[in-house]
């Protein structure tokens, strides 16, 4: 069973089971309809639309339960925080309820997030695993996770037989997918945060799909950081897309989110400022060396992301050219004076 | 009329067509301010896990240090033998001077004068981290947070790292106090070294006491803008902007030779052994100093 169907990676993730031939049966719950480009990727796949304090209901027999239906930011269109917070917290703790008490049950697979490291001045530069935030993050996404986390070590104790694997995913990214983030780089000018420049990681969506794949065929029990070798300095990841980084003052950056957020049309949340204030970069080692899997670079990555959604208004090719421009320009000046 | 123009356009080609062939200095530097100016905007460069932009460092906050160091301080270097050629180390250096300008010296000072041409990995406090503008500045050139886990991943890929164990207490002692080292703390410091068995080389810094000679100390102040220290210096905050200029100390740098922790990972938990080797660091800084200090009598000296 997957739970989050109806966005790109559970539907890929619920496609690419449905084909195993070790695989019988792929069930996919979501709380909405899959929109119309990915209907076609769920033939074999047995669709269940639930409310997002029921996702336990369509558990009956089975086996393997991925959870992925988590919500990265509120969406006022479709009941804000509240209902985001009620479908991460609520929805997951019905979830593992109805796991623990599912007796053929012998994996599960959550998708967290490095958000659980949270953010503070005092961090570490690099996490690892067994890393825990020193503060209460201020984003109501990176609370999230930290609660479902804490119900996931719940049923840990009490179902020691249930494989479980919780993947600790940086942002994702690629060519074919469409979140918040990738928004935020695809405008003309970019607004950071005055005086700082984070760094941060970006998982490749196929990446993502291929190590959930191995963690729900293959046993790897623990808690893994999903990354991309390799950062990118926020200004720099600006720079490659060819935009623009306007700074803004973090005090304000701060009063439009809150303003933009309660007039419902917010675009950024405070786990996006604390990523711009703080960045965050984990250790993936023991990822590499479970899996026998490295993921692309963030960097490479990246560069998959910007050749769909690339274009911005400074060209490389552009600064090049201008660069030899410059240079010749220079020389000529400089051989007419010597020439006089 | 027509003959006025040709001797002026020949020059003119010769000079250009000439110009790839001659190793011609300034044309040089111009292409590589430019491919620098390019790599920015385009972001075409690398920085490493902790934020280090080698490029930055290297091209933009290493020739200013240098002029620095150079010009304006007359820094004399010795003992760069006892670096390590290639792989760990921690360098620990006395802190002084008001602002932590002598941390940045020594990075670029030890970067010149090693013969690889290594880069120190400063370890800063946490406060550093808090500010903006000042938190961008130290990953860039290679600084990071002060903890063991940092430190200790620096020093297992094989960095040369640079602490500071006197933290606030150094920089922001009073003038009359200058040259006396202050406690060393915990000695997380060595705690590293021990669990990852690299050589400890300690560093005395003189010159960096006399850049911004703190007079007073306002404590209220300091406490308002959160501040450890707020100092009062003979031109800050009286000439404003001007105080900001250090005054033109003559530098002595010496790296002692290292002490080395191998094989003693597993004591690494022990305070006895831990404080003891802070101690002998502590110890072989301040004689150094002292020596340093009878070989310059006038601070200003050229």
């Amino acid at each position: 069973m997957v739970t989050g169907v109806s966005r790109l990676l559970g539907a890929r993730l619920a496609a690419s089971l449905a084909a195993d031939p070790r695989v019988d049966r792929v069930i996919g719950v979501d709380v909405v309809d899959p929109p119309a480009s990915l209907v076609d990727l769920l033939d074999g796949v047995a669709r269940v639309r639930v409310d997002s304090d029921s996702f336990g209901s369509a558990i009956a027999g089975a086996d393997a339960v991925v959870h992925l239906a988590l919500v990265t930011a509120p969406d006022p269109r479709r009941g804000g925080r509240a209902a985001m917070k009620e479908q991460n917290v609520i929805g997951t703790m019905q979830l593992l309820a109805a796991c623990q008490r599912e007796p053929r049950l012998r994996k599960l697979v959550v998708r967290s997030s490095t958000a659980a490291y949270g953010a503070s001045f005092s961090d570490p530069a690099v996490f690892t695993e067994d890393d825990a935030p020193r503060e209460v993050p201020r984003g109501g996404f990176a609370r999230d996770i930290l609660d479902i986390e804490g119900y996931v070590r719940g049923f840990r104790r009490r179902r020691p037989d249930v494989t479980v694997t919780v993947l600790r995913f940086a942002p994702v990214i690629g060519a074919t997918i469409d979140t918040t983030l990738t928004r935020y780089f695809a405008q003309p000018v970019v607004p950071t945060v005055f005086g700082r420049d984070p760094r941060v990681q970006f998982i490749h969506v196929d990446d993502a799909l291929e190590i959930l794949r191995r963690a729900v065929t293959e046993d790897h029990e623990g808690t893994y950081n999903v990354a991309g070798p390799g950062v990118l300095l926020l200004s720099q990841a600006i720079r490659r897309a060819g935009r623009i980084p306007i700074p803004v003052a973090e005090p304000g950056f701060s009063a439009a989110i809150g303003l933009t957020t309660s007039l419902g049309i917010g675009r950024y949340t405070r786990d996006q400022l604390d990523l711009f204030v703080h960045g965050r970069v984990v250790d993936i080692s023991r990822l590499v060396e479970e899996f026998g899997f490295t993921p692309r670079s963030t960097a490479e990555a990246f560069d998959d992301f910007l050749a769909r959604h690339g274009g911005g208004m400074v060209r490389a090719e552009r600064i090049a050219a201008a660069e030899q421009a410059i240079l010749e320009a220079i020389r000529q000046v400089r051989a007419a004076r010597e020439g006089t | 009329m027509s003959d006025q123009s040709v001797p002026g356009d020949h020059p003119h080609h010769s000079a250009l067509s000439a110009a790839p062939d001659e190793p011609d200095e300034w044309d040089r530097r111009v292409a590589a301010a430019l491919a620098f100016l390019r790599r920015r905007l385009t972001g075409q460069y690398e920085v490493d896990a902790f934020g280090f932009d080698v490029d930055l460092t290297e091209h933009v906050v290493h020739p200013l240090l240098r002029l620095l160091y150079r010009q304006w301080f007359r820094t004399e270097v010795f003992g760069v033998e006892h670096l390590p050629a290639q792989g760990a180390g921690l360098v620990v250096a006395n802190h002084s001077g008001t602002i932590a300008l002598d941390a940045l010296v020594l990075a670029t000072v030890l970067h010149d004068h090693h013969p690889e041409r290594r880069h120190l990995r400063l370890l800063a406090a946490d406060l550093v981290f808090r500010l903006p503008v000042i938190s961008e500045f130290a990953r860039k050139i290679g600084g990071t947070l002060a903890c063991q886990p940092d430190a200790e991943r620096l020093l297992r890929a094989g960095e040369l790292v640079g602490v500071f164990p006197e933290g606030f207490k150094g920089v922001g002692k009073h003038y009359t106090q200058r040259y006396q080292l202050q406690r060393f703390g915990r000695g997380g410091f060595v705690t590293a070294a021990l669990r990852t068995g690299v050589p400890i080389i300690p560093v005395a810094i003189v010159g960096a006491e006399e850049i911004y000679p703190m007079l007073a100390d306002i404590k209220p102040l300091a406490r308002l803008l959160g501040l450890p220290y707020f100092p009062v210096t003979p031109t800050f905050p009286w000439l404003g902007p001007l105080g900001a200029i250090p005054l033109p100390s003559k530098w002595l740098i010496e790296f002692c030779p290292p002490i080395s922790t191998a094989g003693l990972a597993d004591q690494a938990d022990d305070p006895i052994v831990v404080l003891d080797l802070a101690d002998q660091v502590r110890e072989t800084i301040q004689q150094t100093l002292h020596r340093l200090l009878e070989r310059r009598p006038d601070p200003f000296a050229p």
